[in-house]
């Protein structure tokens, strides 16, 4: 990786474990009454939103703040972007105001990429989801989560996922939550199925690598996580499935489905969830259902990649551990 | 940086000033002087910063209960996200920071660390408290204090003065972490 954090699969296994160990130590800050560290006093960060977030916006924002940085939020909306302003107007206005970061969400798949490698910028650039691509913090924190829950707090740190059977339910199709957590998840040394309608899944899925299913209740017995994607009502305007009813027959998870997977196994839901639909309220309230956690987890997991990207005069990630003395 | 990196230190031309016994009998006399000071040592909190401080409060921790028949508290604090010169150097893992179950609030906290140098790590460890609790007093033990200092700290208890030159490198190495007990004085190498 580089100073960037532009997919999942720039990743190499160690950068991951690296990442999640240090959300490790992160989230213990969480749990004292002071929740600040003075680590990154000084540097300027930009939430720089071209679609609508709240959900990753603050959790992005708390982190900033826990580490002392200075945070501006920009959003497209009312700003100069919607008369017209392009990528890299904004990209070289922020960078004549000293910007250290960008953490950016853009519905054009890619678009963090080119503001990271177009030379618009010097700053550190951030995915936090662009299109249907990539959401490489989403995924860390789905693996910090799986983590957690199905190797344990203290016995998992400097541990992989290898073993774990993850299956991944939904829209495939749209979601660069998949996309990110079949790349992290195949890192890490997890088996990811994908399962889904064939109308969802993308095209090339066969170089992705996982398996494809299209049945869920046939791979439900092995799996040591289900993660429900969001349907995005908004993006159905084709013909995806006859109707809502019908995909929550075949692959929404109600209690019946849940009892038949194995007892330690965990439900995952990258929020907001559609209860009814793709998940019902019997499941997503259940103790099972890790949630709440995995907004938690997320706040842990960016201050971690703030940190190792912006902690140091060059980034942490790839470069072998410095002796502490 | 508050202590040397000794990874450039040649080990040949390394010489041992303390070897185990020597260690041992160093920790001893700290414990004994953290009991006279504290009068009994019961509010005692010991907090070792990592790596080799972690293990040195462990082994005063033991000698403490040994002396005074009671269970002291033992904790790790990491200052690296405290630290001055993060924008110096490539970012570090993180350490464990564990504050033991009852707090710090009213207790007499005592910082270990093997070696004590620039100051910087300890001033970090002040601010890291700061944010953790309100301790009655604070005191720091150090194996090896090697002069140097930067900012006007000092240590309550010290294992060995250890006059050295900047040209100079103290390592210590640790049974738990380094397979023997010694603090080696080297010659820093230039590149």
């Amino acid at each position: 990786m580089q100073r960037h954090l532009i997919s999942a699969a720039d990743l190499t296994r160690d950068d991951a474990v690296l990442i999640l160990d240090t959300a490790e130590e992160m989230a213990r800050v969480a749990d004292r009454p002071i929740k600040k560290l003075p680590t990154l006093r000084g540097r300027t960060i930009v939430n720089l939103f071209f679609e609508d977030s709240t959900r990753t916006r603050i959790s992005f924002e708390a982190a900033e703040k826990r580490l002392s940085a200075d945070v501006i939020n920009f959003t497209a909306k009312g700003s100069s972007v919607s008369k017209g302003e392009s990528l890299k107007d904004t990209a070289q206005t922020l960078e004549a105001m000293g910007v250290d970061a960008v953490v950016i969400r853009h519905g054009a798949s890619g678009a963090p990429y080119r503001l990271a490698n177009s030379g618009w910028i010097d700053a550190a650039v951030i995915n936090a989801g662009d299109g249907t691509h990539q959401h490489p913090t989403q995924a860390l924190l789905d693996a910090f989560t799986m983590r957690r829950r199905l190797v344990g707090r203290d016995a998992g740190l400097g541990q992989d996922l290898s073993g774990k059977r993850i299956t991944i339910v939904g829209d495939v199709l749209h979601s660069r939550v998949a996309r990110s957590n079949v790349d992290l998840l195949h890192t890490l040394g997890a088996e990811v199925t994908l399962v889904a309608p064939p109308t969802l899944v993308p095209v090339g899925v066969e170089t992705w690598p996982c398996e494809v299913a299209y049945d869920l209740d046939g791979t439900l017995a092995k799996s040591d996580a289900v993660m429900m994607l969001r349907v995005q009502r908004e993006r159905m305007n084709a013909a995806f499935f006859p109707t809502e009813r019908e995909y929550s027959r075949r692959y929404g998870l109600d209690g019946d489905r849940m009892a038949r997977m194995p007892e330690h196994a965990i439900v995952m839901h990258p929020g907001p969830m559609v209860r009814g639909m793709e998940i019902t309220a019997e499941v997503a309230d259940s103790d099972r259902c890790t949630v709440v956690e995995q907004v938690a987890n997320g706040v842990s997991i960016r201050m971690a990649v703030l940190y190792l990207l912006l902690g140091g005069n060059e980034p942490a990630v790839s470069h072998t551990r410095i002796e502490e003395k | 940086m508050d202590k040397q990196d000794t990874s450039d230190m040649g080990a040949s031309d390394a010489r041992p000033v303390l070897e185990g016994p020597d260690i041992a009998r160093v920790l001893t006399r700290i414990a004994h002087e953290i009991v006279e000071r504290a009068k009994g040592a019961d509010d005692v909190v010991l907090l070792g910063i990592p790596t080799r401080g972690v293990h040195l409060a462990q082994r005063l921790a033991a000698k403490l209960e040994e002396i005074t028949d009671r269970k002291i508290p033992v904790g790790s604090l990491d200052i690296t996200m405290y630290r001055d010169d993060l924008r110096m150097h490539p970012p570090r893992a993180l350490a464990r920071t564990e504050i033991p179950g009852d707090g710090l609030d009213g207790r007499l906290v005592v910082l270990v660390d093997d070696v004590l140098f620039s100051g910087r790590t300890i001033r970090a460890a002040l601010d890291a408290l700061n944010d953790i609790g309100r301790p009655r007093a604070v005191q720091l033990a150090v194996l090896v204090d090697r002069g140097h200092r930067e900012l006007p700290i000092r240590a309550d208890y010290v294992g060995k003065n250890l006059p050295t030159s900047l040209r100079e490198t103290v390592k210590v190495q640790l049974a738990e972490e380094d397979g023997r007990d010694t603090v080696l004085l080297g010659v820093k190498q230039t590149q």
